[in-house]
């Protein structure tokens, strides 16, 4: 490919509380991939995350997301965080969790307009939860919760989705779904998928990132021996031994 | 009631119960959805320091409190954010540090003594015109920022790490909410007392949360509630003979146990 990259990682390094957390970190993501990043719990792929998303500062190294701090690229940004439930008694509607997606900046006597009403609405149509709008958030189960999450990042338009564990909390039909949207979505716009489930994936990725400390890049939509061994044996044997150790002395085809 | 309002003490007893009512629905209703009660509890605790440094050093009350507890709201807005395992102890910490200085600061001013008591449970009944105008100003000002920004501070309730990625400037909305904490805290301390303010930011916006739509509603309702508890433990505190602060804050306890008990009676919601 030789379009423009969308997401430049380089040089990356964070650790938190003196603890390494990502080290040495390359990346560069191409217009419409579409990214599984993969890995062992505590390896280190929702931190990349926010690394990328600006919500962390490296150590060291730079993030650049369509040549831009993320920060100024903000506006082209889609992001679904991890359904972990919080604030579920926050009284607010659907609708207004959705057009929080429309938000620019900060200040001002904003209030929504037209547009902004008929983007939400699209939105939440888009992910069948139109019917709920004027429901609290907090009375939907995590699925649906889930699927709100998702309009909310849609509603502003993104070049670039990052997901967090976007399926944790949904069911068998609505995974499939859900990924059917992701495809969709995918012939515009770069989708970057925090996931452990590596199977429901596979037939939906172009690309994976393995992320253990370090960071494998392979630009196929294939999942070898390796990166399995790395995504689950990897946590098993951490709590056996209560040792970290390198999973993966020399990665195959680096 | 109504003889009672004859009076212009009970007149501005009432203004002062309205006044104070507008500003805790509204920040309260911050306080309780974003779980900063301690830090609030904290700020207007630590206030007092500023009440000794001001006789201390001769300057004016006002200024030593208000000063001083943004100077609080700041660093603990500050430590929240920087060391969060451990913030909740930092604040522990500034809040009794803060009440001791403003004790010995007062122990070694001579002449003054300033009664605790006063500054616990306030003296609504004593507020002189004067500190009206001031109330009503800053009320003006609270609700004039809060609905500025009043969709930033929703989404950084709400969640403050979407808010961030959308460009919404979390951290000095943040130092603001707590600013505006400081002002109100100060500003209704000095006519309700310390305790009251504490009760008056969370109970009403606890209770209003579960039948509130938005967080505007749950202001409004917050308001509503407050302006109910003062009127009525005002009443009370005049036919009973009672202290008046602590009238108020058993009629709103009151209503907190039977909300409590009314959510317990109703059928629960699906909610996974």
């Amino acid at each position: 490919m030789v379009s423009s990259p969308v997401i430049e990682v380089h040089d990356l390094w964070f650790s938190f509380n003196g603890n390494p957390v990502l080290k040495d970190v390359n990346l560069t993501i191409h217009p419409r991939d579409f990214l599984a990043v993969i890995g062992p719990n505590g390896g280190g792929k929702t931190t990349l995350l926010k690394l990328i998303l600006g919500l962390l500062e490296p150590d060291r190294g730079t993030v650049r997301v369509f040549g831009h701090s993320p920060r100024e690229a903000a506006g082209s940004i889609g992001y679904v965080p991890q359904e972990i439930g919080i604030n579920k008694g926050f009284p607010i509607s659907v609708r207004d969790v959705v057009l929080m997606g429309r938000m620019r900046g900060g200040g001002g006597w904003r209030r929504f307009s037209r547009p902004d009403k008929i983007a939400a609405r699209q939105a939440l149509e888009r992910v069948e939860m139109w019917e709920y709008r004027k429901r609290r958030i907090g009375e939907l189960s995590g699925g649906q919760r889930q699927r709100v999450f998702m309009a909310r990042a849609l509603v502003g338009e993104p070049k670039i989705l990052f997901l967090d564990e976007p399926t944790a909390s949904v069911d068998q039909k609505g995974q499939t779904d859900f990924y059917a949207l992701l495809k969709e979505l995918n012939e515009n716009a770069t989708v970057v998928v925090v996931s452990h489930d590596l199977m429901v994936l596979s037939s939906y990725i172009k690309s994976v990132a393995c992320v253990s400390q370090q960071v494998f890049f392979h630009d196929a939509p294939e999942i070898t021996k390796d990166m399995l061994e790395m995504a689950y044996h990897c946590p098993v044997e951490l709590i056996a031994h209560g040792v970290p150790h390198r999973v993966l002395p020399k990665h195959s085809g680096e | 009631m109504l003889e009672a309002l004859q009076f212009e003490f009970m007149r501005n007893a009432l203004l002062a119960g309205l006044l104070a009512s507008i500003m805790c629905g509204v920040i309260g209703t911050f306080v309780v959805v974003n779980r900063i009660v301690f830090i609030s509890g904290g700020i207007a605790h630590a206030a007092y320091g500023g009440i000794g440094l001001a006789f201390f050093f001769g300057f004016s009350y006002l200024m030593g409190i208000l000063g001083f507890s943004l100077l609080v709201a700041a660093i603990m807005a500050a430590v929240s954010l920087k060391t969060r395992q451990r913030a909740d102890t930092i604040i522990g910490v500034l809040w009794a540090v803060g009440m001791a200085l403003g004790v010995i600061l007062l122990d070694l001013t001579p002449g003054y003594n300033v009664d605790l008591m006063s500054y616990l449970f306030g003296s609504i009944l004593t507020v002189p015109t004067s500190d009206l105008w001031l109330m009503l100003i800053i009320d003006g000002l609270v609700v004039l920022t809060v609905s500025y920004f009043y969709h930033d501070l929703v989404s950084l309730s709400y969640d403050e790490e979407f808010a961030r990625v959308r460009g919404v400037p979390t951290k000095i909305l943040y130092f603001l909410l707590m600013a505006m904490i400081a002002l109100s805290v100060v500003m209704v301390i000095q006519v309700v007392g310390l305790i009251l303010v504490i009760a008056l930011l969370t109970i009403p916006p606890y209770i209003s949360e579960k039948f509130s739509g938005s967080l505007l509603e749950m202001m409004f309702y917050s308001v509503l509630l407050n302006v109910f508890f003062t009127t009525v433990g005002l009443w009370l505190s005049y036919s009973f003979n009672l202290t008046s602060g602590a009238s108020i804050i058993m009629v709103a306890a009151t209503c907190f146990f039977i909300s409590i008990l009314l959510e317990r009676l109703r059928p629960k919601r699906v909610s996974i």
